[in-house]
């Protein structure tokens, strides 16, 4: 048995370019999204069951680990959106260029901080 | 007697595709309807981490913000269904697993669709 067979590369000692790291991330956010989307159901919930139900929610919203939750939410979802869009643009037939690819995942990184920082001023 | 047959017809009867097409194609078509959608969420959510009862009443009750809220809701469920049974088909390598997996996620995402629905239907109701 010859040991010296090449192998592709292994996820533990290939270092991932940007767009890999983020390519995982944006399956991370996405299942925790899916998970997020429960809160989101138990809120609409609580205000159908009326003022005293919304109120509870309320203080729970405010608990500085749920507040970390609730940022961590609204960031994976700008993140998701961002790296979507690129999926589109992907998807499109565009923007397969080498040149092109670690510029537009900075961009996305910084699309998704400036959003998240956007909706904590001007919603929050 | 079938080696008449062309390559691409042999091919075409080795098993189907199952609905992978359709599959790509929702998750696109429900991912470039959410993104203008995003509006209603976030303003959704800053409603209840920072008004008081009524006004989020008030918001939830005008026709527009609940039916965005709604259309949301069902987008996301299906997005985010159709998004997890890929990530069960990559990693869950047991077929009967796999297929429990993905349709107990399904029912429970049909069923939170419902629950949403319920809900404006209780605060449109009550409001």
């Amino acid at each position: 048995m010859n040991n010296n067979r090449p192998l592709s590369p292994h996820l533990q000692v290939y270092k991932l370019p940007l767009t890999g790291i983020i390519s995982i991330t944006h399956r991370m956010t996405g299942v925790f999204l899916s998970l997020g989307l429960v809160f989101v159901i138990w809120m609409l919930q609580g205000i159908a069951s009326g003022e005293s139900a919304f109120l509870q929610i309320q203080s729970i919203l405010h608990y500085p680990l749920v507040q970390l939750i609730l940022w961590g939410f609204i960031y994976a979802l700008f993140f998701h959106l961002c790296h979507g869009i690129r999926h589109l643009i992907w998807d499109a037939g565009y923007s397969f260029n080498r040149e092109t690819m670690d510029k537009y995942a900075i961009f996305e990184l910084l699309a998704s901080v400036v959003l998240t920082a956007t909706v904590f001023f001007v919603f929050f | 007697m079938s080696s008449y047959k062309s390559a691409l017809a042999r091919a075409q009867g080795l098993g189907s595709a199952k609905s992978g097409s359709h599959h790509w194609w929702m998750q696109r078509v429900t991912a470039a309807a959410l993104v203008p959608l995003t509006f209603y969420i976030i303003k959704f959510l800053s409603l209840c981490v920072t008004a008081s009862f009524a006004e989020v009443m008030g918001w939830l009750n005008a026709p527009v913000n609940s039916v965005m809220i709604l259309f949301w809701m069902t987008l996301v469920l299906y997005h985010a269904a159709l998004g997890l049974q890929v990530v069960f088909e990559d990693y869950v390598s047991t077929t009967a697993l796999r297929i429990v997996l993905v349709w107990t996620v399904n029912l429970i995402f049909l069923f939170f669709t419902l629950t949403a629905f319920f809900a404006i239907f209780r605060i449109i109701s009550a409001g």
